[in-house]
């Protein structure tokens, strides 16, 4: 089968300029609710799906460790995502808790960035996703425990100290692959080369975050990237890796634009609650 | 993978004040990534609140042939307890 062609930032212009008033269904309600509710809905979607990623290692990784310490980020990431999609249930007030938004949305309304929902690969691939997410994700929050908005707040001064730690044990991890036997160094730059493409992402700004970032409400992802590139550089060099080189980025996770991964990915994390609507533990 | 790991033994502090109890063992290729496992595998409930990793090999134990030798002649030696004196009543903790 052939692939669709690759989401580019040109189309990714063309598309935020188009309006989107009626598609989809729109709810009309007032922008800054609806920019927040976007808002909340990406900070959410990208906690789900690598937390959901994550626990595709329970019973796979390759020790008992590594195990309980990958279950353990992704268990954290998907604390996160309930109260960031909570969050954003309110804002919409349409009555979808964290549970009805997780569960019962399609592939096209999900919000995270294409990086967090790439198959884990293996061990090597699956850290290269959690170092470089972790590390912009970090300094997202440290950002937002300074949003104008107090719930935004005091998430991000939670989840802050979960992912200050999953920023560190992968780069711990980047820095003894790579560094480690020929065979771990291969696929540790292999991992990474996986990832570079959707690094871009994280640091995008749309119209939605630059209204939110007017009002102090949302951080400014562009100004974080020179810190990211400190420190991915100065984490590359421990690990005696060669200095990134990032190929042309692949955008379109924030408006629903999603790689094939993602599907499937919701095919296992949805049908439970779908199929046994009242299920109960 | 864990098998090309040495093992550490983990001694987890559970509340400011207490020592240091043993509580198992992790393997890890160092000693950093040893204190992220014990981290990971045992206060992931809000077990403790300081951690020491130490190396198995590094552990001098007692022999368990020579466990007559070491520990047998204290068995005969009850006076050793200090259950012998008379504890004046003033001294509540002793």
């Amino acid at each position: 089968m052939p692939s669709l062609p690759t989401i580019q930032p040109e189309d990714e212009a063309r598309a935020d300029g188009a309006s989107h008033e009626g598609v989809f269904d729109a709810p009309h309600v007032e922008t800054h609710a609806k920019d927040l509710f976007d808002y909340a809905l990406r900070l959410g979607d990208d906690s789900l799906i690598l937390g959901q990623r994550l626990g595709e290692w329970c019973g796979r990784a390759p020790a008992l460790e590594t195990e309980l310490s990958l279950a353990n980020l992704g268990l954290d990431l998907i604390g996160q995502a309930t109260l960031f999609l909570a969050l954003a249930g309110e804002v919409e007030g349409r009555g979808r808790d964290a549970d009805r938004l997780a569960f019962h949305r399609d592939v096209l309304q999900f919000r995270n960035c294409l990086l967090v929902e790439q198959p884990n690969g293996d061990f090597a691939r699956t850290i290269a996703r959690q170092f470089l997410f972790s590390t912009a994700q970090l300094a997202l929050f440290e950002g937002l425990t300074r949003s104008t908005d107090p719930r935004l707040a005091e998430i991000a001064a939670k989840a802050a100290k979960e992912v200050a730690y999953h920023a560190d044990i992968a780069a711990d991890w980047v820095v003894r692959l790579g560094d480690g036997t020929e065979e771990s160094r291969r696929r540790m730059l292999a991992g990474l080369d996986w990832c570079w493409r959707f690094v871009d992402e994280l640091f995008q700004v749309d119209a939605v975050e630059t209204r939110l970032v007017s009002t102090g409400v949302a951080v400014d992802r562009a100004s974080l990237r020179p810190s990211f590139d400190a420190r991915v550089a100065a984490v590359l060099e421990e690990a005696a890796l060669p200095a990134p080189v990032y190929p042309r980025a692949v955008v379109g996770g924030r408006v629903g634009h999603h790689s094939e991964h993602l599907g499937h990915l919701l095919a296992v994390m949805q049908f439970l609650p779908r199929t046994y609507p009242d299920a109960v533990w | 993978m864990s098998k090309d790991w040495p093992l550490w033994e983990v001694f987890v502090r559970m509340r400011g004040g207490l020592s240091h109890k043993h509580v198992g063992s992790v393997h890890a290729p160092d000693g950093e990534l040893a204190v992220r496992h014990a981290r990971d595998v045992y206060t992931r409930r809000l077990e403790g609140v300081s951690l020491w990793v130490v190396k198995s090999a590094d552990i001098v134990a007692s022999d368990p042939a020579q466990a007559g030798p070491l520990f047998e002649p204290a068995e005969s030696k009850v006076y050793r307890h200090p259950t012998f004196y008379d504890i004046p009543d003033v001294v509540k903790h002793i």
